[in-house]
Formats: C-alpha cells, structure tokens, sequence
C-alpha cells in the first residue's frame, strides 16, 4: 500500500504535465496566435510564467513525492527531531521573492501600453474609430459620419445627426493602430476578444478608451466576459478585420443603406453591390 | 502520561467534570438544541455545513450538466423542470451557479472551518472549559439559521441571479434580472447574517484564545491550528464590517417601496441617466465600482478565512502523521500573519479590468504576486515537515499529502492572475474557476476531510472507518482532478465563466467533449461524499472504540477523554511544553510528549490505547 500511495503521488504529477504538453495540439489551448503584437507579448509573458511555475511545480512535486517516499520506507527507529533550519527558511523565502519581484516588475510596461493613456499611440488617440455601447444583451456599435470626401468625420461623445450605427457588428482596418470607445447603457460587461487578448470591462457612467492594432485580417469571436444577466453567454458579436479601403467602403455601404429611403437610387443600388 | 490514561476513561469523567463545576444534568434541549458547549455547537455546525456542502454539491452538478450537455434534460433532477421539459432555462442556469457559491462559500467553507472546528479545537486546544461568551456562541450558530432561510427564500422569490459578487448594477437595479427583485434583496439579508454569525464567532475566539489559555500554554506553545483561528477571527473582525456595511448600501439601493418610504431609495451604485431593460432612466450620481472594491476588501481577506484554519490544522495532523515536529514553527507563524496583513492590500486584484484606474492595478499587481511569497514559505516547510518522518499512509496523511499537492496548483495558477497583462486574458475565464477551486476545494475541503478523520474520535469517541476513509479519499482526488485541472486549459482557451451555452461562440464549439469529460468526474466526485456521509454516520456506532489519544498526539484536547464532558477536561490541564515533540530523543519511553506530561516523568505509559505505528 505504501508503494501504491508514493506512486500515486509522483504519478498525478507527471499525468498533469503530460495532460498540459499535449493540450495544445488537441487545439486545448489559446485560440490561434494573437492577432495583435500587445497580444504576442502577453502571450509571451505568460509563457514566461508557465515556465518558471512548471519549473515550481515540478520541483515542488518532486520534493513531496520524494519526502514521503522517504517517510513511508523509515526503517528508522525515531523520526528526525528537528524544528527547522534558521538557514533553509532564508534560502527559501529571499529566492522566491526576487523571482517574483522580477516578474511582477516585468509586467508593467505591457500593462501601460494597454491601459494607459499616455501610451496610446497618439494617432489612435486622437481619433477614435467607433464607439461600442454594451447592453443586455448586444453591442451597439456608432461610426462617426463621413464628410464631403468620404473620410470619417471626429466622433463626438454625443451621438450626431450623421452618425452611423450598426449591431454586433465591428470593423476596424488592419495594420494601424485603432481607438474604440466603450461604455453601458444598463449593467456592466465586458469587452473581449479572445484572439486579440483583450477584455475590458463597459461600466455605466464611464467612457473607457481601448486600442488595439490588428495584424491578421478575418472574422474574430467578440464576447461578453461580465456576468450582465440570463443573457449573458448570448452576446455574440464578430469584430471584422479588413484592409483601408474595404473598411471605407464598409462604412460608405452603412451610410448608404442608412439614407435609404425605399427609392433606390442608382448610385445607392451600385454602392450595395461593392 | 500518567494523569491521562485510559483507566479514567469509564465512569470517572462524567461526574469528575459535572462535579468539579457544579452543574446539574441537562435538559434534552438545553444539551442538544440550544447547547452553550463549545463542542456541541462545533457540532452543530459540522452537521449543518455537511447537509448544505450536499446541497451546493447538487446546485454545482447542475451547472456543470448545463455546461456539458446544454438544453438536455439532467438526469434525476430533470423532473423538476417539468414545465420546461426538463432543460434548464438560462434563467435558472444564472441562478444555479449563483447559488452554488453562495451556498459553498457563506454556508460550507466559512462555517466549517471557523464554525465546526474553531469551536470545537479552540477551547480544548487552549485547555478552556469552554469559550469565554457562551452564549454568544450559541447565538453564533442560531444565527446560520435565519441566513439558511433568507437565502432559501430567495430560492423561492427565484433565486439571485448576479453572481456570488453581486455586482451592481445588475443586482442593484430590480429591472435588471428577472429574478432579482426580492430574491436578491433576501440573499443580501442572507448574507448579512451569516456576517453576523461570523462576528460573534470571531470576538468569541480572539477573547477565548487571548484570555483562557492554560497555565504554560504561551503563545509561541499554541499549536497552529490556534495560531490560524486567531489570525482568521482578527481578520473576520477587521473586514466583515465593511462588507455588511456595503450589504445595507445595497438593501437601501434596492428598497423601492414606493409611497413615503420611496425617499429610502438610495443611489450609492448607481450612475445617472441609465435606462435598464425599458425602465424609467436611473436618477443619481453614484458609484457602481464602490461595490466592487468594498466587496472585494471583505472577500480577499474572506478568501484566506477560508483557508489559514486548514492551513494550521493540517500542520498539526502532519506533525503527528510523521511523527515529526513541524518544520519552522515561527516561520510558518510569521508567513500566516504575513498573508493576513497583506491579504489587506490586495483586493485590487479581482479589479484589474472593472474600469479603476490602471495605475492601481501595478500596485496591487505588486502586493499581489509578493503575496505567493508567505505561501510558498508554507509549501516548504510542510515538505520539510514530512522529510526525515516516519510516516503511515493513513486516510488524515492521504488528505495532508493531497492538500499540500494540490494548494501547489492553487497558488502557482494565482501568478498566472496576479500579473496584470496576462489576467488581461484570463479573467473572468475557467482559468479563475480553476484556481479558486483548487484553493478552496482542493485545499481547504481536503484539510476538512483529513481533519474529520482525524478529530472524530476526540468527537465521538470512536475512530472513522479506514477503508472507506480511503476510497473517499481516491474518489475525492481523482473526481476533483479530473474536473478542475483540464479547466486550466478552458481558460487558456478563452473559455468565459457563466456562460449558459457557451457553443453559440464559434471559438468555444470545440471545448464540447472536454466540458464533458469534467461534469463525468464531477459526477464521481460528488457521488463520492456519500461514502463520507455513510462512513461519518456508520463510525458514530460502528467505528473502532477509540481512547484519549489514539493517534498519539501532543495536543493538549488529547488528554481529554474521548469524547470530552462538560467542562472538557477531568484534570485541569498545565502545557510544559510546545505542540510539537514528537521524537524528542529527551522523552525516550514513546515518540511524542504530550504538552500536559509533566517534565522528567519517566513513567511508562499506561495502557495507552489505540496508539500503535
Ligand atoms: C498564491 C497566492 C494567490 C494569488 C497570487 C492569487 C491571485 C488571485 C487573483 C489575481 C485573482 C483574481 C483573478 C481574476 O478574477 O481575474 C484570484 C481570484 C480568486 N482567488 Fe486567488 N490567489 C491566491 C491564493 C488564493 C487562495 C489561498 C484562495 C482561497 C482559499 C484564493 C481564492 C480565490 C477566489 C475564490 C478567487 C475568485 C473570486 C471570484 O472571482 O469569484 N486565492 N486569485
Ligand atoms: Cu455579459
Ligand atoms: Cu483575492
């Protein structure tokens, strides 16, 4: 029994490791590489982690698995009386705690550049794309107008006359970096898109500002990730990812149908059909 | 030794105790129903806390069949859903997981450690009588029962339906949640009287354990388990008020009784000019993240009430089981007040992305990750314990083993969330279900386990059943296993917490048969705890006849008789020394030395039944 026991708890240990090695190529991992640098670099400050806490555990497992091996086989006639090494509990508490000192340290500057405004790239800051309003239980998405030549126009903390709106439903442009202004309407939510390593929770009463710089063009998941109700699992939307020009002509095509009046004029026809 | 053998046990110990303090034989109602004894009242709350530990158990295998097996009809409880065909609507789903935890949380973990053993140890750890405020002891445990039935009441009213944190404004504002009118007005009632069980229990234990100790039980010879009730009743007294103040904030936000008392209606969460499911736009000014940040400053600190009692008494069955004394005793007195202290200051943690201002999210990220420092110091000297041991794989062992295993994972995931930008992504996902479970499942409902086992003779008189005591534990271990660790990898996956029917995402259609996978183990680990409820109901007749000391242990409750009468102890007792020597090559007639033996007895023990290795 004593066997089965030590065994039992050096083979959890080596079963869990093994479950983790091959979860991701049962796609039990991170959906995808992120689709932004900020992310790649969360990305690799988790790896990071991983690899100091798989050293820990490992370690850690090893020592118990060890010391009860040990313990359980004593031919000994006495245990040995000791009550601690003054030395041990030194080593012990000064090395961890500049390991995780460093690692906490090593996190900031990932954190500003997500959060923190004065590192938001400033062209990003200066012009937000869209404003995404979150409530029970959908995303309200507000363009703002486009002048004389198409171009998007400020978009304004009040909604404007020519603003354009749309519905779980949020195109941005590649490969420069964008600003979406998020806030509620009722409770709170939370802003995330997986593939792009973001979440942020809407608070009512806030307006919060987020960036990001897509790389990868395609459709990606955009979720609710704070409980808002009995709908919350059901807030689904996509955030569309596409070139410049597709991006205006997304939102020409929204200007468009949303002066549609039910006379359909020729132009309007041709613009539908970009 | 002497003074403690087994030949007092039988008949002595009724009327030594009863005649020594002048009592008179109890009524059948003054003993077993509004008893002022310490022991009876841990009991109490060790029965209560194991029926509702089986309930929130059921509520979670809900959850889980929802999250595996989505809009199918649940097995056995499927009936109770006749109107909707048996499917859980997404309704009920929000209200089961709600529930789960409130259930698990207020009415399992906090009671059973604090409630259950605090009462039961603190007094015949100390070498008390009984606690220094009977009464107010008892009150302590008649007051789970008002918050059993406010938050079965709110069952009936529909069940609160915002999450055990109770955010505002989704459990604020009534027209949020379908169910969120008086059912959550009940749980906050609820909530609060579970705060004020947990006060008078709290006041009690840091008066009993600063004020009755034994003659020589200094405070550096009190075992561990003493050293972490007093630290989790200071904790208890310093960040409850703050959550049952914040509980009344929200009862005032909610009350809308309309007519003269409509003017109670307060706005302490709630911003202006919101317009919640079509309902009037909300008038005011206030503050919903104030919620989260007096919520969170009970809670942290509540997470390690919910811990630091298991921490301390498994170093103190570990001690015993390896027949060792603990290694670093003072280290792991200073790491347990260490995460007291800076369980204060970082409650921001669960904050990183609810919209506070990001500068505080590098301090607490700091106050966060040094926190793992205190508790990995305790990793280590638990595993120093065991090293050098003579040890026996008994069920209390297998549990201690386990419970150190698994608080490894526990607090290695906490780094992962400690760091700001990486919780970016794993916040609010399974990665947080994982950890917390880990901690307070894997951990602290293991450290219960191992200390039922091992306290049931000191309660009953007769030991628990070994093989049972094992199959529960294997259940236990591999059901609990199989169900939380492949949650990790949902949270690296992205998978969000609370979702209904998480598959309507096209990111998470995959995740399918793994989610099944672990409502399969869940499965076998729920089933799992009837064998403790049939091992924990047979023993009372069955079990062993167990004497003072059966595991030949140093404490000073072990030379007590078995179970303890009133008064608890037949001769009063004197500590000579610390909890801890076992193996002490000074005392070579047995391999521990009892706190109560006298100095320099060279006597042999007498009949020192049921102590065998
Ligand atoms: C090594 C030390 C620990 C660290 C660094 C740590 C860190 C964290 C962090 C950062 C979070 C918030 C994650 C998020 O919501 O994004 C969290 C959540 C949580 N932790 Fe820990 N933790 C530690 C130990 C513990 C212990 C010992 C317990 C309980 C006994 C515990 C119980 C919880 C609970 C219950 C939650 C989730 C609450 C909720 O959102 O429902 N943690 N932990
Ligand atoms: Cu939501
Ligand atoms: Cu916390």
């Amino acid at each position: 029994m004593r066997k089965f026991w030590c065994g039992f708890f050096i083979f959890w240990p080596i079963a869990a490791v093994v479950y983790s090695a091959v979860s991701p190529q049962f796609n039990w991992w991170f959906p995808g590489p992120s689709v932004t640098e900020l992310g790649q670099r969360i990305d690799n400050l988790f790896y990071l982690i991983l690899i100091i806490v798989t050293a820990v555990f490992i370690g850690t497992q090893v020592a118990l698995g060890y010391v009860l091996w040990r313990a359980s086989h004593s031919k000994a006639e006495r245990a040995w009386f000791t009550h601690g090494s003054h030395n041990l509990e030194v080593i012990w508490s000064v090395v961890p705690s500049v390991i995780l000192l460093f690692l906490a340290l090593y996190q900031m500057d990932v954190w500003a550049l997500f959060r923190v405004q004065s590192f938001f790239p400033k062209e990003a800051l200066n012009a937000p794309v869209a404003e995404v309003t979150a409530r029970q239980f959908e995303w309200r998405i507000r363009y703002p107008g486009l002048d004389e030549h198409g171009v998007p126009k400020k978009l304004h903390l009040k909604p404007q006359p020519d603003d354009l709106y749309t519905v779980n439903d949020l195109h941005v442009p590649i490969g420069r970096p964008v600003m979406i202004n998020l806030r509620s309407d009722d409770v709170q939510h939370s802003f995330f898109l997986p593939h792009l390593r973001i979440k942020q929770d809407a608070v009512p009463g806030q307006i919060i500002p987020i960036w990001f710089k897509p790389e990868r063009q395609g459709n990606f998941d955009l979720a609710c990730a704070e409980l808002c109700g009995w709908g919350h699992y059901k807030m689904r939307a996509q955030l569309i990812v596409e070139r410049e020009v597709e991006f205006q002509a997304y939102l020409q095509k929204l200007r468009a149908d949303q002066n549609y009046d039910g006379h359909a004029t020729p132009s309007a026809v041709a613009k539908k059909d970009e | 030794m002497s003074a403690t053998g087994v030949a007092l046990e039988h008949g002595h110990d009724h009327d030594h105790a009863h005649g020594a303090h002048g009592h008179h034989e109890l009524s059948f109602v003054k003993k077993y129903v509004f008893s002022t004894d310490h022991k009876m009242i841990g009991m109490q709350f060790l029965f209560t806390t194991l029926l509702m530990m089986m309930v929130g158990g059921a509520l979670a295998l809900g959850v889980r069949w929802q999250v595996a097996f989505p809009w199918t009809s649940m097995p056995l409880f499927g009936p109770l859903f006749a109107e909707s065909g048996g499917q859980i609507s997404p309704e009920f789903y929000t209200m089961l997981f709600t529930m789960h935890a409130t259930v698990m949380i207020f009415l399992v973990i906090i009671p059973v450690l604090a409630g259950a053993f605090g009462n039961f140890l603190i007094p015949l750890m100390i070498g008390a009588d009984d606690m220094a405020f009977p009464v107010l002891n008892m009150l302590s445990y008649w007051f789970m029962i008002p918050a059993i039935a406010c938050f079965g009441l709110s069952f009936y009213f529909g069940g609160a339906a915002a999450g055990w944190t109770a955010y505002p404004l989704l459990a604020d504002i009534r027209a949020a949640a379908p169910s969120s009118g008086s059912a959550q007005t009940f749980w906050l009632l609820g909530v609060t009287f579970v705060g004020v069980s947990s006060m008078m229990g709290s006041v009690n234990y840091m008066t009993t354990i600063i004020n009755m100790r034994a003659p020589g039980m200094t405070l550096f010879r009190m075992p561990l388990t003493i050293w972490a009730m007093l630290i989790t009743a200071i904790l208890q007294a310093f960040a409850l008020p703050v959550l049952t103040a914040a509980g009344f904030m929200q009862v005032f936000d909610r009350l809308d009784f309309g007519g003269p008392l409509e003017g109670i209606h307060t706005v302490f969460f709630i911003p202006a000019g919101l317009v919640v499911n079509n309902a009037d736009p909300t008038v005011g000014g206030g503050q919903p993240l104030l919620w989260q940040h007096l919520f969170w400053f009970y809670s942290h600190p509540a997470v390690y009430i919910m811990l630091l009692p298991a921490m301390g008494m498994v170093s103190d069955m570990l001690a015993c089981m390896c027949r060792k004394p603990v290694f670093g005793y003072k280290p792991m007195v200073f790491s347990m007040s260490a995460i007291a202290g800076l369980g204060f200051i970082v409650w921001g943690h669960h904050m990183f992305i609810s919209g506070m201002n990001p500068a505080l999210g590098m301090t607490f990220m700091l106050s966060t990750i040094m926190i793992a420092l205190p508790s990995a110091v305790k990793v280590f000297n638990w595993i120093g314990t065991i090293w050098g041991g003579r040890l026996q794989f008994n069920t209390v062992t297998l549990y201690c083993a386990a419970f150190i295993s698994m608080f490894i994972v526990g607090g290695l995931s906490g780094i992962f969330m400690a760091a700001v930008p990486v919780d970016i992504y794993f916040h609010d996902t399974y990665m947080i279900v994982a950890h917390f479970h880990y901690v307070v499942f894997g951990t602290t409902l293991f450290g219960v386990f191992a200390g039922i086992q091992f306290w049931y003779p000191k309660m009953f008189g007769r030991k628990m059943n070994e093989t049972l005591g094992k199959w529960h534990f294997f259940l236990s271990f591999i059901g609990f296993n199989g169900a939380f660790f492949p949650m990790h990898m949902l949270g690296i996956a992205g998978f969000p917490r609370r979702y209904a029917d998480p598959y309507i995402h096209p990111y998470l259609e995959h995740l399918m048969p793994l989610n099944q996978f672990i409502t399969v183990s869940a499965i076998i680990m729920g089933f799992g705890q009837f064998l403790l409820l049939y091992n924990f109901g047979t023993s009372w007749f069955l079990g062993e006849k167990a004497g003072r000391n059966p595991w030949g242990a140093n404490g000073l409750e072990w030379s007590a008789p078995s179970p303890p009468g009133h008064g608890n102890f037949d001769v009063p007792p004197v500590c000579y020394r610390g909890p801890y020597e076992y193996s002490n090559p000074n005392n070579p007639d047995q391999d521990f030395w009892m706190q109560t033996d006298p100095p320099k007895s060279k006597k042999k023990p007498e009949g020192d039944a049921g102590h065998g290795h």
